[in-house]
């Protein structure tokens, strides 16, 4: 990593972006009267809600891929390996990201 | 190398660890513990999305005693991540540097985050 402004800043970034968006979903699932299906279903299928959640966990996963190379580049030394580590979160982060936007789009269309 | 009697850095043997440094590393851990979470947030999602026969299975799992305490984990690794956040964009403006205010800081850290898991899954 030669230049580490854009980690650093997009770091904070998304954790003050996170600051309002993981108290709204704690906030919200508990004001749920249950947690069944339907309830569930309601709620992630409201647009509002739809799109706050996939902002939640897109915004988690880069936060979260932003902190998993530091910890990396911490431990995982060997130049090959380090790269490899990287590639893998990287790649596991934006599949993760993905399924849970996916699947909120999907909730969100009615289908 | 010339030889200096400066103090070197810790001797762990003969340091006397400042909670400063527990508070560190439990960032990194409880970072690297909901990364892990994230995947079972998004495995969540698609239990919701794929009908209600999965999403209760979903649900018999994480009420189980192990899935239980699994939550209750993730949630005070979130607290405590959060309140522990706020404490480094606040460093990040310069201020709470001191050894004091960083002792003080940190013990707020932890009763705050110790209280939202406790008030989050005893009160709410």
């Amino acid at each position: 990593m030669k230049n580490g402004t854009g980690h650093f800043v997009a770091q904070r970034v998304t954790a003050i972006a996170l600051l309002l968006l993981g108290p709204w979903f704690a906030v919200s699932i508990n004001g749920l009267d249950s947690l069944e299906h339907v309830m569930v279903m309601a709620f992630v299928a409201e647009p509002l809600n739809g799109v706050l959640l996939a902002l939640l966990c897109a915004t988690l996963a880069y936060h979260s891929y932003l902190g998993v190379q530091v910890v990396i580049d911490d431990y995982v030394h060997a130049a090959g390996l380090n790269k490899a580590s990287l590639f893998i979160s990287r790649i596991a982060h934006l599949i993760v990201a993905l399924v849970a936007v996916y699947a909120i789009l999907r909730i969100g269309s009615g289908t | 190398m010339s030889k200096s009697d400066r103090p070197l850095s810790p001797h762990l043997s003969i340091y006397r660890w400042p909670i400063t440094m527990t508070l560190s590393i439990l960032h990194r851990a409880t970072g690297v513990a909901m990364s892990l979470g994230l995947i079972v947030l998004a495995y969540w999602l698609w239990t919701v999305l794929s009908g209600s026969a999965n999403y209760a299975r979903f649900n018999e799992l994480t009420s189980t005693l192990v899935g239980q305490l699994l939550l209750i984990g993730w949630s005070f690794a979130f607290f405590y991540h959060f309140a522990n956040g706020v404490r480094h964009l606040v460093w990040d403006t310069g201020r709470g540097f001191e050894k004091q205010q960083a002792n003080a800081s940190a013990w707020l850290v932890l009763l705050l985050s110790t209280g939202m898991t406790a008030v989050y899954w005893i009160w709410l």
